[in-house]
């Protein structure tokens, strides 16, 4: 059965019509050509597929397009503004933490990375807490052990958390500034 | 994966009717387990009923006859519900549930009603390669002599030694909740504790719901014992996994005598486990350490283990302990 949806990704309207099988991380790269969100583990067990989705990181890997019909997607490459390929300054904030601190090795992972670290910035902010949050009343602080419990759904299988967590740490520090 | 129709009923009861005339028909809300198990070949329906954008989103909190009662939407995500304001300082247990769960991604998506309805992670029911009890009747149990660390040390069966993966219906068996479901003959309330079956000869009924029903909120009701409750979750890493055993307590003391006492196990058995029989020997005396064990002790007396998951039977009743104590400390502290 196909169905007619519409959404916007990255600022542009896009319409295509999809089987009720097709995930919109499969609508996203093989239907539309946005190939910015990766396939990882297509379990939603890796975080690879990680856009915002209405404002908020999501997967799509275990999301059915045409129950999102309406929505709005920003991914990893809609965060940098126009010429960003020339321009370091163009890019978002996060991303320019991403370079500075070297934190991917292949990269595979990274445009899901650095979605789910502007979501994470931004729940962090509205005083969300986390499993390792002590005091749950309280706002939560942007201590290395909250940032790595919170970027925990998405795994690196270079191994470059350390250079992530450094990134994260730095656009924290901005977010707060 | 076989081809599906796709429907966007209007309201809950256009929801009910559709699924409830329909054997292959099937609700769709958050996704995070039912489109994997549609990958997997775990399931194979005809039709979603996708119930995401019904009105079921609120988190409202009532006067109920017995004192303030939060009702919790079915469609209310998992992370709305645990940063919810009332929730942290009111019933701390299931913020704590809820947060140990999955990850951010996922809260965001999962709802409050197909938390409670999400399958076992038993290896062999999401592996369509071995038989399973719980994935086709009467296939036989590949658990059972495999491999068997994960299985369910109370309640189980010779057909399904399976346990439930959800946090939060631990935190909300703690608690009393209610969940409030939408069928064919109108509206009822099921206490969380009756949600969930055991197994016996039946294993691929996870729940006593029946064919249509729609659960529409949950009730969680914010009393004094709720506001001192914690949940303390094992697991095999530091996030992101499911629970090896879990534990949610409540705790009122007076001195040092226990005046009442909440205990519900996850990771144990095919459904949330009230350790009522626990909490029955705690209540009235004094709080040691030697006494949380003793009762525990009692609730575990039926414990049937292998020597692939003994080990669940000390760490559950060791846990307890520890968040009784915790909770206790929270207390006198």
């Amino acid at each position: 059965m196909d169905t007619r949806i519409r959404l916007t990704i990255d600022g542009a309207e896009r319409e295509v019509s999809v089987d009720t099988r097709s995930t919109l991380l499969d609508t996203l790269r093989e239907r539309l050509g946005v190939t910015s969100p990766k396939k990882g583990c297509d379990h939603g067990q890796c975080g690879s597929c990680t856009v915002l989705l209405d404002g908020r990181r999501h997967l799509t890997c275990l999301a059915l397009a045409v129950s999102y019909d309406g929505s709005e997607i920003v991914t990893a490459s809609g965060l940098a503004g126009d010429g960003a390929e020339e321009d370091d300054e163009q890019l978002h904030p996060v991303q320019r933490a991403f370079l500075a601190h070297d934190a991917y090795q292949c990269g595979y992972c990274t445009p899901g990375q650095v979605c789910s670290a502007v979501g994470m910035l931004e729940e962090l902010k509205e005083g969300d807490p986390s499993h390792v949050t002590e005091d749950l009343e309280g706002p939560p602080e942007a201590t290395d052990e909250e940032l790595r419990e919170r970027m925990s759904g998405n795994l690196c299988r270079c191994g470059a958390y350390a250079g992530i967590l450094a990134a994260v740490r730095e656009a924290a520090g901005e977010a707060s500034a | 994966m076989r081809e599906l129709e796709y429907l966007r009923p209007g309201d809950a009861a256009a929801a009910v009717a559709a699924v409830a005339e329909n054997p292959n028909a099937v609700f769709l809300a958050g996704g995070t387990n039912l489109v994997d198990h549609l990958k997997l070949g775990v399931t194979a329906p005809e039709l979603l009923v996708d119930v995401r954008g019904l009105p079921h989103d609120d988190i409202v909190e009532h006067d109920g006859p017995e004192g303030p009662v939060l009702c919790v939407g079915a469609a209310v995500r998992n992370s709305d519900l645990a940063g919810h304001p009332l929730l942290r300082s009111r019933a701390p247990a299931v913020a704590r549930a809820l947060l140990s769960g999955a990850s951010p991604q996922i809260r965001h998506q999962a709802t409050t009603g197909g938390n409670l309805l999400q399958r076992t992670r038993c290896v062999y029911f999401q592996d369509v390669t071995t038989p399973c009890n719980k994935r086709e009747p009467g296939a036989g149990c590949s658990a059972h002599e495999g491999y068997g660390r994960y299985n369910a040390v109370l309640g189980a069966s010779d057909h399904c030694v399976a346990v439930h993966p959800s946090d939060l219906a631990v935190a909300l068996a703690a608690v009393d909740a209610i969940v409030v479901v939408l069928g064919v003959e109108g509206e009822r309330r099921i206490p969380l504790v009756d949600l969930h079956r055991l197994p016996g000869d039946r294993p691929d009924l996870d729940t006593t719901l029946s064919r249509g029903d729609l659960v529409t909120s949950v009730e969680i009701p914010l009393t004094p014992l709720a506001r001192r409750s914690t949940y303390l979750k094992a697991r095999d890493r530091a996030s992101y996994a499911f629970a090896l055993v879990s534990v949610a307590g409540a705790l009122e003391l007076d001195g040092d005598t226990v005046r009442d006492v909440r205990i519900a196990w996850g990771g144990i058995a095919h459904k949330p486990w009230r350790a009522t029989r626990a909490e029955d020997a705690l209540r009235g005396g004094a709080l040691t350490p030697e006494r949380v064990r003793e009762a525990a002790e009692v609730e575990l007396a039926d414990a049937r283990t292998t020597d692939q998951n003994a080990w669940k039977v000390p760490m559950v009743r060791n846990a307890t302990a520890q968040v009784l104590a915790a909770l206790a400390g929270d207390v006198t502290g």
